[in-house]
């Protein structure tokens, strides 16, 4: 199989920083908005390269989405920053009536998304905002892997026309993707070409599939971990052309079982192609305190629990 | 003829608004009437202002309507239920075919029941409804302005029971924290909603010390005498560039025009019948011709 060294650990959100200083640099039609989580999210880069164009806004977040969908009008491309629970859940109205409805081209960007936040607990852990999100008509959702990708999606939205939903992490991650691998958004990335299952993973979990992957080649099972980065649009060519050839599938992400990545591609199978297929997702609860490693094997995320959903697909072919 | 002087021609005058509003008031009533549903009171009460803005304040091209309306001054409804006189002044002033109020909130319709964005409708920057979000857009729309070093104006009008929804004080807040001072909000403070009157639902307290509090120039007007309208808006241009965001708390009464409809909460939300239309439109001149 395909091998990724590991080139660095760094927090996906620092991707985020740098992308949108980069971006900013590019595109003066770029401004950021902030909740009082400026060092949280990386912002400060921006925020001192274009005092201008950053807007602290306090700890306001329903405020901040409807400020950035006014400043969308004037032909502004507002990037929201704030943690994923108050990206999505505390602000779902404002999103829907002011971003998605009235088509505000406002890119959301969420991070501490999902357990590896750690020791904050559930209040801050949200693991249904995926879902929230991919449910409202015209939003992109994109969930990416590493530094080196959150960097590149953070670049690349601003050239997708429309609300869109951009969801990274807190902890320090293995750094795996190549600076040079292309990134389009809505096009998911087989990292590792297999024949005995599928195994759909996105944003922290693609680095346990490829783990989970290496493990059971050392068993004689030859998987295929595609990097489904945006969950919407879902690459419905890419998961289908995998399925099809290995017959089952697997999907692992940092995020309640329903209406995350696993749905969107069990919805698409049923639809397409019927497939055994497993979940390694949060089984339909809260999360709590605890350092991001023991959270992700308590609840079932780890690489011992992709390589036991592979073969149980494979079982069930 | 300069731009202003353009403007200053197409300006109307008090005779020629007040005229005008009873057209819109004719409208408003026929569009609730014909689909059975809408909200005549707060429309009715808000009719003179919306004409005064559109007809005379406001400096826009209807013509050619543009999402980012650079150099143009800007609306924001916050209060989205009150569409049906936001459809007539938008039709009335140019910006989509008068017939089309004919389909308002009905389907495959561009009028829906709030307005939006969705369907295309020119002169819609935002959808509203859910209230309370208008402020906050319009504030980012301003900053957006001053960020093109576009010098036009923006408003926003906002019901007083809205006032009840949280997120209009985190915009009040940052409206002053950013210095947005090409911004004029003004709340309509006829003291009803639907369950009945503010004061009983959820009192808003002293809201000209609540508003001078957050650090706005406030002023109060009388938004059913037009003439009051035009000095209110007037002054209230006056005070922008100024460093603080304008507020005018604008007395209105709901269902103003139709007297049936004036002195209650009760027409917040319902449409007249066959009889009370009539009973409504022999109380409203029509001027410029029914659609």
């Amino acid at each position: 199989m395909t091998s990724y060294p590991v080139l660095d650990q760094k927090d996906t959100r620092s991707g985020f920083g740098e992308g949108l200083l980069e971006i900013g640099k590019a595109d003066d039609r770029v401004v950021a908005l902030c909740a009082d989580l400026t060092g949280s999210l990386k912002m400060d880069a921006f925020a001192k390269a274009f005092p201008e164009r950053f807007f602290q806004v306090g700890i306001a977040e329903a405020n901040m989405m409807g400020m950035a969908a006014g400043m969308t009008i004037g032909g502004k491309i507002p990037y929201t920053g704030t943690f994923a629970n108050f990206s999505t859940g505390r602000v779902y109205d404002q999103i829907r009536q002011s971003i998605a409805y009235s088509g505000k081209n406002v890119k959301i960007c969420a991070s501490h998304a999902g357990l590896t936040l750690g020791e904050d607990g559930a209040t801050h852990q949200i693991l249904e905002d995926i879902g929230l999100m991919k449910m409202l008509p015209g939003m992109a959702v994109i969930v990416p892997c590493d530094f080196n990708q959150t960097k590149q999606a953070t670049i690349a939205v601003a050239d997708h026309e429309g609300p869109v939903y951009l969801r990274f992490g807190r902890p320090k991650w293995p750094v795996f993707i190549p600076v040079d691998m292309p990134f389009e958004i809505g096009k998911a990335q087989v990292l590792t070409e297999g024949s005995d299952v599928s195994i759909f993973a996105c944003g922290h979990l693609v680095w346990k599939a490829l783990q989970a992957a290496a493990e059971l080649e050392k068993e004689g099972i030859s998987a295929e971990v595609v990097n489904v980065h945006t969950i919407k649009p879902l690459d419905e060519e890419a998961v289908l052309r995998s399925v099809s050839r290995t017959r089952c599938a697997v999907s692992c992400e940092e995020h309640n079982r329903y209406g995350g990545l696993g749905d969107s591609i069990a919805q698409l199978l049923a639809r397409e192609l019927p497939t055994p297929q497993e979940y390694v997702a949060v089984n339909d609860s809260f999360g709590e305190s605890g350092t991001p490693d023991q959270l992700l094997a308590k609840y079932g995320l780890d690489t011992p629990d992709v390589v036991k959903a592979a073969k149980k697909a494979i079982a069930r072919k | 003829m300069t731009q202003t002087d353009q403007a200053e021609a197409r300006k109307a005058s008090v005779q020629e608004l007040r005229s005008i509003a009873s057209q819109v008031r004719r409208d408003i009533v026929r569009m609730v009437h014909a689909c059975q549903s809408g909200h005549p009171g707060g429309s009715l009460g808000c009719t003179d202002f919306l004409v005064a803005l559109y007809f005379h304040a406001l400096r826009h091209d209807a013509e050619n309507f543009t999402m980012d309306g650079i150099g143009e001054d800007l609306f924001f409804l916050s209060n989205g239920h009150i569409s049906p006189v936001f459809y007539s002044v938008l039709a009335r002033s140019g910006y989509f075919p008068l017939d089309e109020l004919k389909t308002f909130r009905r389907i495959s319709s561009r009028l829906q029941g709030h307005p939006t964005t969705h369907e295309g409708l020119p002169g819609v920057r935002v959808a509203s409804g859910s209230l309370g979000q208008g402020l906050s857009v319009a504030v980012g729309a301003a900053l957006a302005k001053k960020l093109n070093g576009d010098p036009s104006l923006v408003y926003s009008l906002h019901g007083d029971g809205e006032l009840q929804e949280g997120q209009i004080w985190e915009a009040a807040m940052a409206a002053v924290g950013k210095q947005v001072d090409n911004l004029i909000s003004t709340i309509d403070w006829n003291g009803r909603q639907i369950d009945g009157d503010v004061d009983d639902v959820m009192p808003l307290g002293d809201l000209r010390a609540k508003w001078a509090a957050f650090g706005w120039d406030v002023l109060e007007m009388n938004g059913n005498d037009m003439a009051a309208v035009l000095e209110g808006l007037e002054q209230a241009k006056g005070r922008t560039g100024k460093g603080k965001p304008v507020m005018i708390l604008m007395r209105t009464e709901m269902g103003k025009g139709v007297d049936f409809m004036e002195g209650s909460h009760a027409w917040h939300g319902i449409a007249p019948n066959d009889a009370q239309l009539e009973a409504a439109l022999k109380q409203l001149p029509e001027t410029l011709g029914d659609f």
